[in-house]
């Protein structure tokens, strides 16, 4: 019996036979935190150990606050900080970009194990790495041990066949498939993409689709390594570690889930929760006073690209604010460099710095008593931007750009 | 043996409604953050709480965020175990790695304000109010030995390594 991607990579790091709902350790290749979840971690991990296992493979990133919006996150930076001289460990820090982009830009590798104490590690699935979420404790003792528990995750094939029809990205795939599966469909077990869409998605795409893995409730969203993940490992300047990674054809899954993408239509997932789905053109006329394109999701150079396409020479409804929040600073150097940025500010918009921008309610674009906010984000949970009384409603880049147009919802095929 | 009120929550309860994102200034002073326990799905549910208390949620307990901050202040409250249809993965591991059991059983059979009585050796649920036993389903045997030590961290004080 062949092996999925999750038995492959786990029995390569555990040194074992791995199968579904098997209990392994597995070697762990690279483990980082951000700054509102590092605090707790680095306290957790001098509990309990001196040194750092892998120090060069250790990583703390500063930016869900950054820069910081008060005194006291500016302390657990200063706290972060002093962790890294101390230890060894790499910082990134404010204004380098969100975590996830960077894992996906500088460390992350097909075959790795990577454990990261925010629950959107899973992005680096999109290029063939076991990236999954855990907290504090979890990721203090993969700091000082090299090592962390895992139990081998069952697997859901996602077959998707077909071309994407213009206006319609693997963000509108991923909401679809939440939709169809629900917020808990995949609780504890490995998605795993494949098909001819797959095969032909740039990895920014792969990318947007792991990232909202755990949206589904799932542990990793794993993509295959080939031909794409090479170019683009060679474009990060890494082509060494590329390594080619595809799940055995007799692999054992759990269940089959077939997708045509070109059947597929924008789509967008309504308060409180990213299961809530409907299709864009369903929700015209839904008033929105706020509209941000960025953050782990989406906020790379082909997300600013489709946003600048709809929004050449045209200016944003005067009663929404556009905010963009570029997800690294190669992302934002590399905008500035194609004119993407100078065509949006153009259409009004505000440029954040490279991180996590409003996506957590923790700065730079709360939502008021009763706004409604259309975000490339992944969670639109109450609370989530700073306000229970807000209202998230989350799309692609292009049904962002097109609504910010409009001031409502809009379905991006009616301005492109 | 635990015993203790129920306080009953919906389903899909997510770390947002445990511990919003916007109280992230606080997490370095946490006597502070646990004030705001699961203010956004019970404003009152903080000043109500009694140490032994329980949590009793539906589907999807815990969903979003890693935070291990979500477990950590509801502990903190006093509450001795958080019972829920289905729970989400990172919180269930969370909590099991701060040493707050995290039961999955039948909730629909357990209302507000319920006086229930915990056997966790048997994995019994009695509502002495309803008069109902529930039973829940097995921990799995690596996390009830970090269970067992009162967390992760004291767990692997204890024995150096995972041992499975």
């Amino acid at each position: 019996m062949g092996k999925t991607l999750a038995e492959k990579i786990l029995s390569e790091k555990s040194g074992t036979e791995a199968r579904a709902g098997d209990i392994v350790i597995a070697q762990v290749d690279l483990s980082f935190v951000q700054d509102t979840t590092g605090p707790l971690t680095v306290r957790q991990f001098q509990a309990g150990f001196k040194s750092l296992a892998s120090p060069r493979r250790t990583v703390l990133f500063i930016d869900h606050a950054a820069p910081s919006p008060s005194g006291a996150l500016a302390n657990d930076h200063i706290f972060l900080r002093a962790f890294a001289r101390q230890s060894g460990c790499i910082i990134s820090d404010v204004g380098d970009g969100v975590c996830h982009q960077l894992v996906a830009e500088e460390f992350a590798r097909p075959g790795d194990v990577i454990v990261g104490a925010d629950s959107h590690t899973v992005t680096a699935g999109g290029l063939g790495a076991f990236a999954t979420g855990m907290g504090s404790s979890d990721v203090a003792v993969a700091f000082g041990l090299g090592r962390t528990w895992l139990r081998v995750p069952e697997t859901f094939k996602i077959e998707v066949a077909g071309n994407f029809q213009k206006g319609v990205s693997p963000k509108d795939l991923i909401l679809h498939l939440i939709g169809l599966i629900g917020a808990d469909g995949a609780t504890y077990k490995a998605l795993e993409f494949g098909g001819e869409a797959v095969r032909r998605m740039s990895l920014s795409g792969r990318f947007t689709i792991a990232n909202m893995a755990v949206e589904a409730g799932a542990k990793v969203g794993l993509f295959p390594s080939d031909e794409m993940t090479r170019k683009f490992l060679v474009a990060q300047g890494r082509g060494k570690d590329y390594q080619p990674l595809s799940p055995d054809a007799d692999a054992l899954y759990e269940r089959i889930i077939a997708i045509d993408a070109s059947a597929l239509e924008p789509t967008v997932s309504r308060p409180h929760t990213v299961d809530n789905t409907a299709p864009a053109r369903e929700l015209k006329g839904t008033k929105i006073q706020q509209v941000v394109i960025g953050t782990c999701t989406n906020g790379r150079l082909e997300d600013l690209a489709v946003a600048a396409g709809i929004l050449k020479g045209k200016r944003a409804a005067p009663s929404v604010r556009l905010i963009i929040a570029p997800a690294s600073r190669r992302v934002l150097l590399e905008a500035v460099a194609k004119g993407y940025i100078k065509t949006i500010v153009e259409a009004g918009a505000i440029i954040l710095p490279p991180g996590c921008g409003p996506c957590l309610g923790l700065h730079q674009g709360a939502l008021g008593d009763n706004e409604s906010c259309l975000s490339t984000a992944n969670r639109n949970f109450e609370g989530r931007m700073g306000n229970p009384k807000g209202f998230i409603y989350l799309g692609s880049p292009a049904t962002a750009a097109a609504s910010a147009l409009r001031g409502e919802i809009t379905d991006p095929r009616e301005v492109m | 043996m635990l015993k203790g009120r129920a306080f009953k929550f919906g389903d899909g309860i997510s770390t947002d409604h445990i511990i919003p994102g916007r109280y992230a200034s606080l997490r370095s002073n946490l006597p502070e953050l646990a004030k705001h326990v699961l203010e956004d799905a019970d404003p009152t549910f903080a000043s109500r709480v009694k140490p032994g208390d329980f949590v009793v949620g539906g589907q999807n307990f815990g969903l979003g965020s890693s935070r291990e901050h979500a477990p950590l202040v509801i502990r903190m409250a006093g509450v001795s175990a958080i019972l829920a249809k289905t729970v989400a993965r990172i919180f269930f591991r969370n909590a099991i790695n701060l040493g707050l059991p995290v039961l999955i059983c039948d909730t629909d059979k357990i209302n507000d304000g319920d006086e229930l009585e915990i056997d966790l050796a048997a994995g019994t649920v009695k509502d002495i109010t309803n008069g109902q036993v529930l039973t829940f389903g097995k921990i799995p045997d690596v996390m009830l030995k970090i269970l067992d030590e009162g967390g992760l961290i004291p767990y692997i004080k204890k024995y150096g390594d995972f041992k499975i």
